[in-house]
C-alpha cells in the first residue's frame, strides 16, 4: 500500500480535486515504507518496519488557506478532509505572503528509485546486523551499528492543473567498534539508493580497522594544524559543511541577518568568498546521488550551480522571495556535488609532512552566525600523519572554525564520495582551529 | 542534504511550513476541537488485553502495549502576521513483547482489537528472529502490577481549550514589543502537547495518564546595516509541564536579576510582553557591547543557562544506556563509568554539589506518575555532596547493575516509537545558607554572568565542553560592569563541577526546560527539566568568539 503508482495515486488526487469548491486548491500524496535494525555491545537491540501513506490538502479562498490531512483514501474520507480543508481556510488570517498555485511544470524523469532497496526484508536486517556482529567479535572487538532503508513516493496535483510524481529509495548505515578495553573507537557510515552496492561487512571492516589503530591515543597541544577531513566530517548528520549549505537562503541574506549579507544592504551574490578551487552545485539525475525532482510546491528542480570557481553564482529563492525581489524560484535541493580531483584519502596522507587525518566530527554547534563560525569534537579515529604515513592516534580535539575560513584554507582536494545522498571530496585544510583536547574515546 | 535537515529547530522561520517534520509536532492535522477529546479507558483496556492475550498465545514471557492518543497545537508568527498554526494527533498503538530472551516490537495504527492482536503477533516474530543473532537475554527487574490507576498533569488551564485567536493575539503582541523598542525581525512561537496515554502489561497494570506540556518562545533580531552586524536574542521563558496559565504573570513567580541587567528570571508563569521588550533592549545593546577578554574568569550562572549544562554534563553523562555502550553509535557512551561510580569516592563535583534525578517534580517536563514501562515514578540521588551514587536506569538495566529495581526513566516519543532510557528531570539542589544573586556577585572580583542557552557541544563521552549563553555581562570587583559579546567557556566535566564554590538559596531556584532533545536510533524526542539557583563557578576558561570572513 505504501508505494502507489503513478495511476493509483493521481486517481485518487484527481478525485480530492474534482471535490475541492475552493478558488484554488492542491493534493498531496506521500508514501514511505520504512525498516531498521539496531545493534550494540554485540547484540541487536531493538527493530522495526512501518509504512504510511497520507494526503494533504491545502484549499484556498483568495489570501486565505487551509491544511486537512487523512491517511484513508475513500470518497467520504476525501470529500470530508476537502471540506475541513476549506473550513480551516475560511477562517484563517489573509497571508501577507501569498503566491499563487503553480501552473503545470516540466520535470526531468527521475533516477532514484531502486526496487531492490524497496525489497529489503527484515531477514535482511538481521542478516546485515549478524554479519557486522561477527566481523567485530572475531576481532574481540565490539560493534554497535544502525541500519535503516526506505522507498518513497511523493504525487502532486491542483486546480490549475499541475500534475507531478516521483519515487525515491535510500539505505543508511553506519557503525561504530569500539576495543574492549574502551581505549579504542572507529567509526564508518555510508548510503546508498542501491542495495546492490552494500558490503555491511566491508564498512564494518573500516571502523574496526580505526578502532584498533586508534588504542592508546596521545596528546597533542591544541593549536592550528593541517588537516584532512574525510566526508563523514563534512557532511554527515553531524558535517563542517552542512551548515554553509543551509545558509544559501536568499531572504535571511537580503534581511542582514546572515554570512552572505552584505554591509550597506544586500547580499554578497557574484563575490569570490571562497578558494577558487571550490564549486558547488546541485544535480537531482547524478547517478551517484540521485535525488528528486520537484519540491514541495512543485517547482521543478534542476542542475543548479551554487558556488563555481570560489564565486557566489545563487541563491536559494522561496516563491515568495523570488517574485518580490523579480527573479525565478528555486526549488530547495535536495543533495549537495563538490566538485573534486582524483586523489583517494590514502593519496592525501602520502602528500602530507605533517597533519591530523579526522574521520568524524561530532555536536557541531553555531558559534556566531555572522561568520559562520562553529565548534565540535574529533571522534572515532583520529590520527596524527608525518612524511606521509599515519605515525599515531591522537586525543581528539575540540575545534572552533568557520567552514567559511576553512574553505579558503584548502591544500588539496580528493575524489568526491557519497554521503548524506551528497557527494563530498576529502579535503586537506591548512590552519585548521583546535582549540582543547578532549579525553573522550 | 535531507530536507528535514533543513528544516532546523533553531530556525523558527523555515520550520513554519514543514511542521510535520518537527519531532512530536506530526501526526494528522486535526480540527482543534478534537484535541479536547478523550478515548474511554475501557475501551482501552479491552484492545490491551487483546493485545496480551494475542502476545502470551503466540509464545510471548512478557508483553506491554502502549495505546496513545499524542496531540499538539503550535502557533508561528514573524513580525505583525500568522506564519503558521496547526492542530494535530497521532493515534495508535505499540506492542513490546519478549520471546526467546529477545525484544519485539510492532506498531499500528489500527486500534481495534483485532489490530492490536496483530501487532502483538508481528512484534513476537521480529523477536524470534532477532533472537538467531541474540547473545545475551534480557533480563527484566522484577515488577509488580498496579492494576487500573490513573495520573494526570496538574494543571490549571488545559491550553487546547484557549482559543487559537487568544494565542495569536498573545504572540503578535509580544511582537509588537519588540519592534516598538528596536527590533529588526521577531519570530515568536508556541508549542504545546498533551500524550493520552494508557500502558498495560503482562504484570497486571492498566495505567491511564494525561500529560501536559507547553512552551512560548521567540527570537528577536537586531541588523545594523551600516556595519553589517546583527544580534539575536531568545526569550528567556522555558517550556514547562503545566497548562494555559504559564502565560499569566504573577509577582510570586518573578525572580530579580542582578542589579544593573533588567533581567527577570522566571518559575511557574512567565511574562511574554515583558520579556519582548527587554529582548530588543538588549539585542540592540549587543550590537555595541564591548568584545570578551579571553582568560580564566569566575562565572555567575544563572539557572535559565547553567540547566544546559547540567543537562548536558550530568544529565546525559548518568544515563545508564550510555554508560553501558547501547547509545555508542551515535550520541556516545560516558566518562562515568561504573568502575569510578564502585570506588563510591569519585568526585564528579565539589562538596556543594548535590544533583537530584526526579521524575515528580511539579511543573517540570519530565514528571509523570508512571513511566513507559509502568513503573512508578520518584526521585533519588545521581551526586551526593560531589560523588558519583547513581544513574538512570530502566528494567533491562537494573541486573547489569546489580540492581532490583528500575528507576522510572522510561519513554517513548509516540505509540509508533519503542521505548527506552531517557533523561529524568536532573537538578542542581539549592545551597542551604541564605544567598541572593547579588550577594554573590558581590564577592567575584573578575567574573561573567551569562544568562539563557546558547551554543552548547560536548565529547561523545562528555568530558569537553563548550557553552556560549544568550545574555553576557562582564562583573568587575563585585559589580556587574555592562554588557559583553562573543563569550564562550570551555572546561571539562569534572574540573568544572569541582570549582563549584557558592550556589544560591531555594528563593532563586528555577527549572531549565530543554523540549526537544533527541537521543537513539531513529532519533526519537523527549522533554525535561534541570532545576537550580545561580551557581558560580571559579576560574573557567573563557574564549572569544569572534571572527572576521571579510
Amino acid at each position: 500500500m505504501a508505494i502507489l503508482s503513478k495511476d493509483e495515486a493521481q486517481n485518487i488526487l484527481k478525485k480530492v480535486i474534482s471535490f475541492s469548491k475552493a478558488d484554488e486548491c492542491s493534493a498531496t500524496l506521500n508514501g514511505r515504507m520504512r525498516g531498521n535494525i539496531r545493534y550494540a555491545r554485540n547484540n541487536v537491540s531493538t527493530a522495526g518496519a512501518s509504512d504510511n501513506v497520507s494526503l494533504v490538502v491545502e484549499s484556498r479562498f483568495g489570501k486565505r488557506a487551509g491544511v486537512a490531512t487523512c491517511n484513508q483514501f475513500d470518497d467520504d474520507t476525501l470529500r470530508r478532509c476537502v471540506q475541513r480543508a476549506e473550513e480551516i481556510a475560511k477562517l484563517a488570517p489573509e497571508d501577507p505572503e501569498y503566491v499563487p498555485l503553480l501552473g503545470p511544470q516540466q520535470y526531468l524523469t527521475p533516477v532514484s528509485f531502486a526496487q531492490s532497496t524497496a525489497s529489503i526484508t527484515p531477514d535482511f536486517r538481521a542478516q546485515v546486523a549478524g554479519d557486522s556482529i561477527a566481523a567485530c567479535q572475531s576481532r574481540s572487538l565490539t560493534a554497535a551499528g544502525y541500519l535503516e532503508d526506505g522507498a518513497t513516493f511523493t504525487a502532486l496535483r491542483n486546480s490549475k492543473g499541475l500534475e507531478a510524481y516521483q519515487q525515491g529509495t535510500n539505505l543508511d548505515f553506519s557503525v561504530t567498534v569500539r576495543t574492549a578495553d574502551g581505549k579504542g573507537s572507529g567509526y564508518a557510515v555510508a548510503d546508498f539508493t542501491d542495495v546492490s552496492k552494500f558490503d555491511a561487512k566491508a564498512i564494518t571492516k573500516i571502523a574496526a580497522d580505526k578502532a584498533a589503530g586508534s588504542v592508546n591515543a596521545q596528546a597533542m597541544e591544541p593549536g592550528k594544524y593541517t588537516v584532512i577531513l574525510e566526508p563523514a566530517a563534512l557532511v554527515s548528520d553531524e558535517g563542517l559543511l552542512n551548515r554553509l549549505f543551509y545558509e544559501l537562503g536568499a531572504r535571511e541574506a537580503d534581511e542582514g541577518r546572515s554570512f552572505l549579507s552584505k554591509k550597506g544592504g544586500g547580499n554578497k551574490l557574484g563575490q569570490k568568498l571562497f578558494d577558487e578551487r571550490v564549486t558547488i552545485y546541485s544535480d537531482p539525475l547524478n547517478p551517484e546521488v540521485p535525488s528528486n525532482v520537484f519540491d514541495g510546491d512543485g517547482l521543478p528542480a534542476k542542475k543548479m550551480t551554487w558556488i563555481e570557481k570560489g564565486v557566489l553564482k545563487n541563491l536559494y529563492y522561496s516563491r515568495f522571495w523570488a517574485e518580490k525581489n523579480k527573479v525565478a524560484a528555486t526549488a530547495f535541493p535536495n543533495n549537495f556535488i563538490m566538485t573534486g580531483g582524483t586523489q583517494t584519502t590514502a593519496d592525501l596522507i602520502k602528500g602530507t609532512a605533517k597533519g591530523i587525518l579526522v574521520t568524524r566530527l561530532w555536536y557541531i554547534r553555531d558559534v556566531d552566525p555572522q561568520s559562520l563560525l562553529v565548534t565540535g569534537l574529533t571522534r572515532d579515529g583520529t590520527f596524527y600523519i608525518e612524511n606521509g604515513k599515519i605515525k599515531h592516534p591522537v586525543k581528539n580535539f575540540r575545534f572552533n572554525e568557520s567552514p567559511v575560513i576553512m574553505l579558503n584554507n584548502i591544500e588539496a582536494i580528493g575524489k568526491p564520495q557519497r554521503l548524506g545522498g551528497n557527494l563530498v571530496p576529502p579535503l586537506k585544510i591548512r590552519d585548521f582551529t583546535f582549540t582543547s583536547l578532549s579525553d573522550a574515546v | 542534504m535531507k530536507r528535514r535537515e533543513f528544516v532546523g529547530l533553531t530556525s523558527l522561520a523555515a520550520g513554519a511550513l514543514f511542521l510535520p517534520s518537527i519531532p512530536g509536532f506530526g501526526g494528522s492535522l486535526v480540527d482543534p476541537e478534537r484535541l479536547l477529546e478523550q478515548v474511554d479507558p475501557a475501551v482501552k483496556k479491552r484492545m490491551a488485553d487483546a493485545a496480551l492475550n494475542a502476545a502470551k498465545s503466540a509464545g510471548a514471557t512478557y508483553a506491554d502495549v502502549r495505546i496513545g492518543r499524542y496531540l499538539n497545537q503550535s502557533v508561528f508568527t514573524r513580525e505583525k502576521q500568522v506564519q503558521n498554526i496547526a492542530s494535530g494527533e497521532s493515534y495508535g498503538a505499540g506492542v513490546r513483547v519478549i520471546a526467546n530472551g529477545t525484544w519485539g516490537f510492532a506498531a499500528t495504527n489500527s486500534v481495534t482489537e483485532a489490530g492490536l492482536a496483530k501487532a502483538a503477533q508481528l512484534a513476537v516474530q521480529i523477536a524470534k528472529a532477532n533472537s538467531k543473532v541474540q547473545k545475551e537475554q534480557v533480563q527484566l527487574a522484577p515488577q509488580k502490577g498496579y492494576g487500573e490507576v490513573s495520573w494526570k498533569t496538574p494543571i490549571q488551564q488545559n491550553a487546547f481549550e484557549v482559543p487559537i485567536a487568544q494565542k495569536v493575539e498573545l504572540l503578535l503582541a509580544a511582537n509588537a514589543k519588540a519592534l516598538d523598542n528596536g527590533a529588526s525581525f521577531v519570530n515568536s512561537s508556541l508549542f504545546q502537547i498533551n500524550e493520552q496515554k494508557y500502558f498495560a502489561s503482562t504484570d497486571g497494570s492498566y495505567i491511564d495518564q494525561d500529560i501536559h506540556r507547553i512552551w512560548p518562545t521567540f527570537t528577536v533580531s537586531v541588523v545594523d546595516r551600516a556595519t553589517g552586524k546583527f544580534r539575536s536574542r531568545d526569550a528567556l521563558s522555558s517550556p514547562m509541564g503545566l497548562g494555559y496559565e504559564y502565560l499569566t504573570p504573577k509577582a510570586v513567580d518573578q525572580v530579580a536579576g542582578p542589579a544593573g541587567t533588567g533581567l527577570i528570571g522566571y518559575r511557574n508563569s512567565y511574562d511574554i510582553l515583558a520579556d519582548a521588550t527587554l529582548a530588543a533592549k538588549q539585542a540592540k545593546e549587543k550590537i555595541t557591547a564591548k568584545s570578551v577578554v579571553p582568560g580564566k574568569y569566575d562565572l555567575v550562572l544563572d539557572p535559565n543557562h547553567l540547566g544546559l549544562t547540567i543537562h548536558e554534563s550530568i544529565g546525559h553523562a548518568t544515563e545508564l544506556d550510555r554508560v553501558l555502550g547501547y547509545e555508542a553509535n551515535y550520541a556516545g557512551t560516558s566518562f562515568a563509568t561504573l568502575d569510578k561510580w564502585k570506588t563510591k569516592n569519585f568526585q564528579y563535583g565539589s562538596k556543594l554539589v548535590n544533583i537530584v534525578a526526579d521524575k515528580t517534580q511539579p511543573g517540570s517536563l519530565g514528571a509523570v506518575g508512571y513511566d513507559d514501562e509502568g513503573v512508578k515514578t520518584g526521585q533519588w540521588d545521581l551526586i551526593k555532596n560531589g560523588v558519583l551514587v547513581d544513574y538512570q536506569k530502566i528494567r533491562d538495566q537494573a541486573g547489569i547493575v546489580g540492581q532490583d529495581h528500575s528507576d522510572g526513566c522510561c519513554y517513548a516519543q509516540s505509540w509508533q516509537d519503542v521505548q527506552f532510557q531517557r533523561m529524568a528531570n536532573v537538578s542542581l539542589q539549592p545551597g542551604t545558607a541564605k544567598m541572593s544573586v547579588d550577594d554573590m556577585i558581590k564577592n567575584v572580583d573578575k567574573g561573567v554572568y551569562i544568562a539563557g542557552r546558547g551554543s552548547y557541544s560536548i565529547d561523545q563521552q562528555r568530558y569537553n565542553f563548550q557553552f556560549g549563553g544568550t545574555v553576557f555581562y562582564a562583573i568587575e570587583k563585585g559589580k556587574i560592569a555592562g554588557m559583553i559579546e562573543d563569550v564562550a567557556y570551555q572546561a571539562n566535566t569534572q574540573e568544572f563541577w569541582n570549582s563549584c564554590a557558592a550556589i544560591c538559596d531555594r528563593s532563586d531556584y528555577r527549572m531549565f526546560g530543554s523540549f526537544f532533545d533527541g537521543k537513539g536510533q531513529p532519533s526519537q524526542v523527549s522533554a525535561v527539566s534541570h532545576g537550580s539557583a545561580t551557581t558560580r563557578f571559579n576560574g573557567v576558561n573563557v574564549i572569544n568568539t569572534a571572527r572576521k570572513i571579510g
